[in-house]
């Protein structure tokens, strides 16, 4: 077995189900942003297996880093700092409850993959267990937090978990996917730092519970 | 032989480990702190003194000392010192008696706790018992995670031959670490989860239950600690340390492992901030979910 892949992928997993128990939302963007620099060696790692390591593979990683690892943690930070928001107040589930529920879909997450009949052989046996973990602890994250900035790492989250999964097409589809999917992750993250910064000076926070309901 | 040596090491080693706990803590105190021997001199003075029983006691509060320091003690038996002193009993199933022999040590102390009415003893009791609670599943998940990765449910054997786990399930095998660790600081009460040397009652969670104990109760209690807080040290350090030796240097190595272990706790202690009261469940939970996590990865490897 391949001790660095492994390990790249459990500090993922590590990363992620603790930016589940942290109350404070810097912390979360910091943890998102180690989990992403992770998850950038994945396929440097994944090719390394077979020898040479491609350019694309090598152009992947450089993307990542300067994107999700720098980029996308900047922009999260300076919304923090112009919303003056540090710590995520009133959860709707509590942080303990949210970690025992991360554990559980972890669980669920690693069932559920020995389900998953597969055309070919992941790359390690733990790949597509902690995809599917990033995803589902991403929504978690969306749909229990009422902190616009901490429902944008949710959804990164998801999308690291998104990157793990086209992985798996490294071979066939080299640069289809990666692109792809980074391109939308630039603009979704664009986007919602437009949208935090529009509802910060709208409503003078970030309290997305507020948008449930309509007024005329 | 080897039985007298894993018992000459195990009823004699222990104190040594508070001793140098301390001293860590006073050199990060810029302190020289006490000698490394003191608990060894504070039990023998102990000893020596009579005890005070309080009229509203009844004989719950004498047996409580006794009872846990006989449970830790034959717990103590369970568990074999590195690989090369086995433990003088063995069994298949006996990680989980060694458990409940904790919890049956720690059970007799609330007991003795309650039985003296006081009020500050009570809430200590109480949150001792909760925070146990918390502490007990991640200690589980972690002997699963390691009777897994061994196929076996017996400490001798789940605790020799770890160099081929740590092949296998390296990153489990690290985060099977840190949650047993956390788990020690809990179940010691050291300084993220409790302060052993709080001098107001209030904010104490083991030693307000301890507080109406003088004498050779008070001696075989603190005598208890410290064979619980090396009892988890061996596994943690048997965990991090899986070579493999000759007898003598293998105990060499294991109370070189023990004696990095207390510095680490020292280290820890020095540097951390005690946690609000109502943080501590929360890291207990956590240190489950990342023994689950083991548990996890151990298993995929297990069945491929």
């Amino acid at each position: 077995m391949n001790v660095s892949l492994d390990l790249a992928l459990v500090l993922v997993l590590v990363l992620c189900v603790a930016s589940v128990g942290t109350s404070r939302i810097g912390a979360a963007i910091r943890y998102f942003s180690f989990q992403a620099a992770a998850v950038a060696m994945v396929p440097l790692l994944i090719e390394t297996r077979s020898g040479e390591i491609s350019v694309h593979a090598w152009v992947l990683f450089a993307m990542t880093i300067v994107l999700k690892v720098v980029g996308v943690p900047y922009l999260l930070n300076r919304s923090v700092r112009e919303a003056a928001v540090r710590t995520e107040v009133e959860p709707l589930i509590g942080f303990g409850l949210s970690l025992a529920i991360g554990g559980a879909l972890v669980a669920l997450s690693f069932a559920l993959a020995r389900q998953l009949p597969l055309l070919q052989k992941p790359p390690s046996d733990l790949l597509i267990p902690v995809a599917f973990s990033l995803l589902m602890i991403g929504l978690l994250l969306i749909v229990s937090r009422s902190k616009a900035v901490t429902q944008v790492v949710g959804y990164l989250i998801m999308e690291n978990g998104i990157f793990l999964f086209g992985l798996l097409l490294l071979e066939t589809f080299p640069w289809l996917i990666e692109m792809g999917v980074l391109l939308d992750l630039f603009v979704a993250v664009f986007v919602m730092g437009i949208v935090i910064f529009q509802i910060n000076r709208e409503f003078d926070h970030i309290d997305s519970h507020q948008l449930d309901s309509l007024k005329d | 032989m080897r039985a007298a040596l894993h018992l000459l090491l195990f009823l004699v080693f222990p104190p040594l480990l508070m001793g140098v706990i301390n001293r860590v803590k006073a050199a990060f105190a810029g302190r020289r702190g006490p000698p490394v021997l003191q608990l060894y001199f504070d039990l023998w003075k102990l000893l020596r003194k009579g005890a005070v029983y309080s009229t509203t006691t009844t004989w719950i509060f004498r047996a409580g000392p006794v009872v846990s320091l006989a449970a830790t003690l034959v717990a103590g038996l369970l568990m074999p010192l590195g690989g090369g002193l086995p433990a003088p009993f063995a069994f298949p199933g006996d990680v989980i008696l060694f458990a409940y022999l904790l919890a049956t040590a720690r059970f007799a102390t609330v007991l003795a706790a309650l039985d003296t009415g006081s009020s500050f003893e009570g809430m200590g009791a109480s949150r001792e018992v909760t925070f146990s609670a918390l502490a007990e599943p991640a200690l589980f998940l972690s002997i699963a995670a390691l009777a897994l990765a061994r196929q076996s449910i017996s400490w001798t054997s789940i605790l020799s031959g770890q160099m081929a786990a740590w092949h296998l399930f390296g990153p489990a095998m690290a985060m099977l670490i840190g949650a047993l660790v956390l788990v020690a600081l809990a179940e010691n009460s050291r300084i993220p989860f409790d302060d052993p040397t709080t001098h107001l009652e209030l904010t104490m969670v083991h030693e307000v239950m301890i507080l109406d104990h003088s004498g050779p109760d008070l001696a075989m209690i603190l005598y208890g600690a410290s064979l619980k807080l090396f009892l988890l040290g061996a596994i943690v350090v048997r965990l991090a340390f899986p070579f493999e030796a000759s007898v003598p240097g293998h105990v060499a190595l294991f109370v070189a492992g023990l004696l990095v272990y207390a510095v680490v706790m020292g280290v820890i202690e020095s540097t951390f901030a005690r946690l609000r009261m109502d943080r501590i469940p929360q890291i207990l939970i956590a240190a489950s979910v990342f023994a689950a996590l083991a548990v996890a990865v151990i298993l995929v490897r297990v069945n491929a």
